[in-house]
This record gives C-alpha cells, structure tokens and sequence, in this order.
C-alpha cells in the first residue's frame, strides 16, 4: 500500500516535530525511525525530509546545530523548540479531530467508543 | 565504520558525488555536508547487512533518487537561492573564499574612501569646485582614477614594475594637465579634459590587465569590465538621485538648507566614491550575473540599424545635403562610438566558434550604414576645414573620426569574410583587442602635445 503524496506531506510536520520531542536526532536516523514505525509503509525521500526540516527552522519550531557525538560522523542535529512543542500540541488536537471524525464515519457512532482510548501517541 | 575493504575507493566516489551535488545552487555547502552523512548513514546500513561497499554505494545513491528531484525540493523552501546574491549576503561561502572577498570589501572601502576625499583635497588649498573649473575639469580623473587603478592592482597582485609604470603614467598625466596655462574658456582645456579621463581610463586598463599584459582575452576582459562598470556606475547615480531628492525634501521641510552640503560634499564625493564601488560591483559578480551590456547591445543593434538604414534612405529621398554646423562632427564621432561599443559588446558576449547567423549580418547591415554616413560628413567637413583653418577642437574631432573609420572599415571587411564563412570570428576579435593601444596613444597625444601645437588655445 502507498499512502497517497499529499497525505504524506500534510502529516509529515507531526511527524518530525513528534519524533524530535522523543530526543535531538538528525536526518537519516528520523528517516529510519518513520520507516520503523510505520512499517516500512511510509517512504519518505530525502527531498521530503530535508527541506522540511530546513522550513521547521527557519519557522522557528526546531534548532540545529553541528555536533560530533562520541565515536560517530559529526553530524546536523536537530532540536525542538518550546514553540515547536506548542506547535506539535497544535496538531496534535487537530490530528485528533480529523482522525476521530474519520472513525465515526467509518465504523459508525456505536464503535468508537472503545477507539478513542487508543493513546495519543499511537495516532502520530 | 564503512567495510574495511575499498575504503579509499568509497573515499573517492564520496568526493565525486560531492562535487557533482555542489554544483547545485540550490544546495548549500551545508545542505552537501548533511546529505552526505545521510548517504553514509544509508551505505553503513546496506553494508552491515551484508553489502560490498561499493555496491552499497550505488545501491545508497539510487535510493536518494534523481538530483533534480532533490534540489527541486530544495528549491521549494529556498526559493531566494535561484536569485544568485552578488555580495554583502556574506553567509555559506567558503570560508577561503570568503576571508578573500572581505578583505576585498575592506580594500575597496578604502580606496572608494580615498578617492572620495581626494576630491576635497584642493579645498585645502583655496580651490573650490565651483570656482576653479579650469582646475578641476582636466584633474578629475586624477584625484580618482589612480584608486581605481590601486583597487584593480591589489586585486590582481601587480609586479612592483607594473605599479611603477601605473604611477609614472598618473604622474605624466598629472603634468599634462597643470604644465600648460590654458585658460578657463580655451579650447585646449576642455579637450584635456575629456581625453585625459579617456587616457587615464586606460591606465586603469594597464592595472587591469596587468597578470597578462598581452593576451586578448584579458583585454577583451576589460572592454567587459567598461561596459559593465558603466552600467552599474549609472544605476549607483540612479539611486543616488533618489537619495539627493529625499534628503533635499526632507531638510527642506525642517527649515534646513541641505543644498550647500549636496552640491560640496554628497555628489562630487559620492560620484568619486561610485566610480570605485562600481568597480568592485563588477570584480566581485563576475560570473555570477548575466552581463547586462551584451544584452542590451542585442536591444539596440537592430533598433539602431533601422534608424541608421532610414537615415539613409531619408538622405538620398531628399536630396539635401547634410547641414554642417560646429556640432555636427562630434554628433557623428559619437554615433561612431556608438557603432563601435554596439560591435564590440556583441563580440565580448558572442561565443567564437559559432556559426555566422541572422544577427552578424544585421551588424555588417549596422557598420556599413554607420560607414556611409560618417563618408558623407566627412567629404562635407574637410572642405570646411581647408577653408576655415584648424582649431585643436577640429583637429581632434576629425583625428577621432578617421581613428574610428579605420577600426569600424577593417572590422566591417572581416566582418564579411566571417558572415561568407572565409574567416573565423576571433580574427574580429582579435583585430578589436590590438587596436586599443591606439585610442589610448591617441588620447594622450591630445593631452600632451595638442596644446603646444596650437599655441595653448
């Protein structure tokens, strides 16, 4: 299954800044970690990725800097803002609504009861 | 790490890859910097799980897709690196480069300041500009030009016997233009003045060329170089007008009369400072902006062919003769110039080994047009000037004149055999660069010895 472009990009903004509020990280290992969890389902390129995280910055919601951890490359680490965790709440909300409006069209008023318990964190 | 068999070799093909992506200006040496390590991030895995390093490689590579893909996207976010930013930016060069380019920056504000004060040295001497124009009009290029030619010296690392000979030919020019009493109304003083700025400019040339003093390319470097600082000398005047006017508007308004600092201080000293800074302006975009001269000679060679053909065309129709007045002379010297910078600034642009197409033949069209006019006034004009004697005003005019005929006749009769496919294109060229001593010898003849030869009128 591919998840459709514009799917891919709306959702992608969460994504990152959920996977920077885990932990600073840089570019292949967020990568490596979308692909993780989602199953290899999500295939982001580097066109994707990059330029989004450089579009983060510039907005203010993710600081980078270059660092040599222990042992490795030196390497563009980036980092979450406060206003970039604002941000990540933002969606966070607005991903909820779309995702539990979906869920009552789909499965109906009757079941989703037991779905809106699935944690937050499972949505990002 | 990467695997230990090959390391170089990956080495090596990692270099590759990061030459082939700096090319990009979309991307940044940073951008580089951080897609490399996802590149490497990519191949440890591919080799890790069993992968030889350099199929790793490949495998990596074909993964990040198609570079265009990717500075598209890059784009996208970037958009202002698609506008290529000429200086002052400062930011994401190299840092070789960059330390140069600053101590460019600090060199020519230097020299743009020196050359700005210069101007308002005589001041100290009880000259002012408004009085002693006899003093001033001949020793302009004087007090700025010498700057310009430091600005290009320093830039080019000039032998110490190519500055002395710069300094020997501004001393020259400095005598030329104070050893002869010319009165303020005489005519000699008014032509020192424009061919010793024209002579002088040619000094700068030496400066300019001076890594290489007889190759064409660099002479045709510098006839580029004049065309584009003339452009962006104007645009510099443009935006100084606009300041001139607001600040006169705005003192005006507070009861503050800004005048006398304007016509003292802001324009001769900006204009001298300009003449610098424009310089540095075409040093520092070489190759980063389309030249703006070629392009506009495209506009204006056949908008000037028509006028030149009609011209024609007109004169035969009527019937009457050209009406030469005192003016006429220099009116058609300038047309020639213009022929002649329209010539050569399609030339700097033009690629050599290209085929002769549509447009050589409109300038062949455009030089001999320009050919027959200047014939006409000329076979007008000499009989005037047996009759009446000469004046250093009509002998320079008309030296001017048969200089600029020479030049534009051969370089029509090449011209031809270029568009008949007989000679190459450089054999133009070429012809254009070896005859630019001559303007320059020219000029300082003028300077020199017009004067004594008509008795300092």
């Amino acid at each position: 299954m591919r998840v459709a472009k514009d799917l891919v990009a709306a959702s992608a903004t969460p994504m990152v800044l959920g996977i920077l509020a885990e932990g600073d990280s840089y570019g292949y290992a967020i990568l490596r970690r979308i692909n993780e969890l989602s199953g290899g389902e999500l295939d982001w390129t580097e066109g994707l990725l990059y330029p989004l995280l450089h579009r983060l910055e510039r907005l203010g919601h993710v600081e980078s800097d270059w660092q040599a951890v222990a042992g490795e490359r030196r390497r563009k680490y980036y980092r979450i803002t406060t206003q970039g965790l604002d941000e990540l709440a933002e969606q966070r909300r607005q991903w909820t609504t779309v995702v539990d409006t979906l869920k009552e069209i789909w499965l109906g008023p009757g079941d989703s009861q037991p779905l809106t318990a699935i944690p937050l964190g499972g949505l990002a | 790490m990467t695997a230990a068999d090959g390391p170089n070799e990956l080495e090596a093909q990692f270099a590759q890859w990061r030459q082939y992506v700096q090319r990009r200006r979309e991307l940044r040496p940073s951008d580089t910097e951080e897609l490399e390590d996802h590149l490497r991030g990519s191949v440890d895995e591919l080799v890790a799980v069993g992968l030889r390093p350099d199929e790793a490689f490949l495998v990596a590579v074909k993964r990040m897709g198609s570079l265009d893909d990717l500075s598209r996207e890059f784009a996208l976010e970037h958009s202002e690196r698609l506008w290529k930013q000429l200086v002052l930016s400062g930011d994401t060069v190299g840092s070789v480069a960059q330390t140069r380019s600053r101590r460019d920056l600090l060199i020519m504000v230097g020299c743009a300041a020196g050359a700005a004060l210069s101007v308002k040295v005589p001041e100290l001497f009880g000259m002012s500009l408004s009085k002693n124009a006899a003093f001033y009009g001949p020793n302009v290029g004087l007090f700025v030009l010498p700057w310009l030619a430091a600005f290009l010296a320093w830039r080019r690392r000039a032998s110490l016997a190519v500055i002395g000979v710069l300094v020997a030919l501004f001393a020259l020019g400095a005598v030329a233009a104070n050893v002869y009493a010319l009165a303020e109304n005489s005519q000699s003083v008014v032509l020192t003045a424009i061919h010793l700025v024209i002579a002088l400019w040619f000094v700068v040339g030496l400066a300019y060329v001076c890594d290489d003093l007889r190759s064409s390319r660099r002479r045709m470097d510098f006839i580029r170089f004049t065309g584009e600082w003339f452009v962006y000398f104007v645009l510099i005047a443009l935006g100084g007008v606009v300041l001139v006017a607001f600040m006169y508007g705005t003192f005006n308004a507070i009861g503050v009369e800004p005048e006398t600092f304007i016509r003292g201080w802001l324009l001769p000293c900006g204009a001298a400072g300009a003449v610098v800074v424009a310089a540095w302006l075409v040093e520092a975009k070489q190759g980063v902006v389309e030249n703006i001269a070629p392009v506009l000679t495209r506009l204006f060679t056949p908008l000037f062919t028509a006028v030149l053909l009609a011209f024609l065309a007109a004169f035969v129709v009527s019937n009457k003769g050209i009406d030469i007045e005192r003016q006429a002379l220099i009116l058609f010297n300038l047309l020639l110039v213009v022929v002649l910078g329209l010539l050569l600034y399609s030339i700097s642009a033009r690629e050599p080994l290209a085929p002769p197409g549509l447009f050589d033949n409109l300038q062949l069209a455009l030089v001999v047009s320009a050919l027959a006019i200047d014939v006409l006034v000329l076979v007008e004009i000499t009989g005037r000037i047996s009759e009446f004697g000469t004046t250093p005003n009509r002998a320079s005019a008309l030296g001017e004149n048969v200089i600029l005929l020479a030049n534009l006749a051969w370089s029509a009769w090449l011209l031809l055999g270029f568009v008949r496919r007989r000679r190459p294109f450089a054999a133009l060229e070429r012809w254009q660069t070896d005859y630019l001593p001559v303007y320059a010898v020219w000029a300082w003849l003028v300077v020199l010895v017009f004067p004594p030869l008509f008795n300092y009128r």
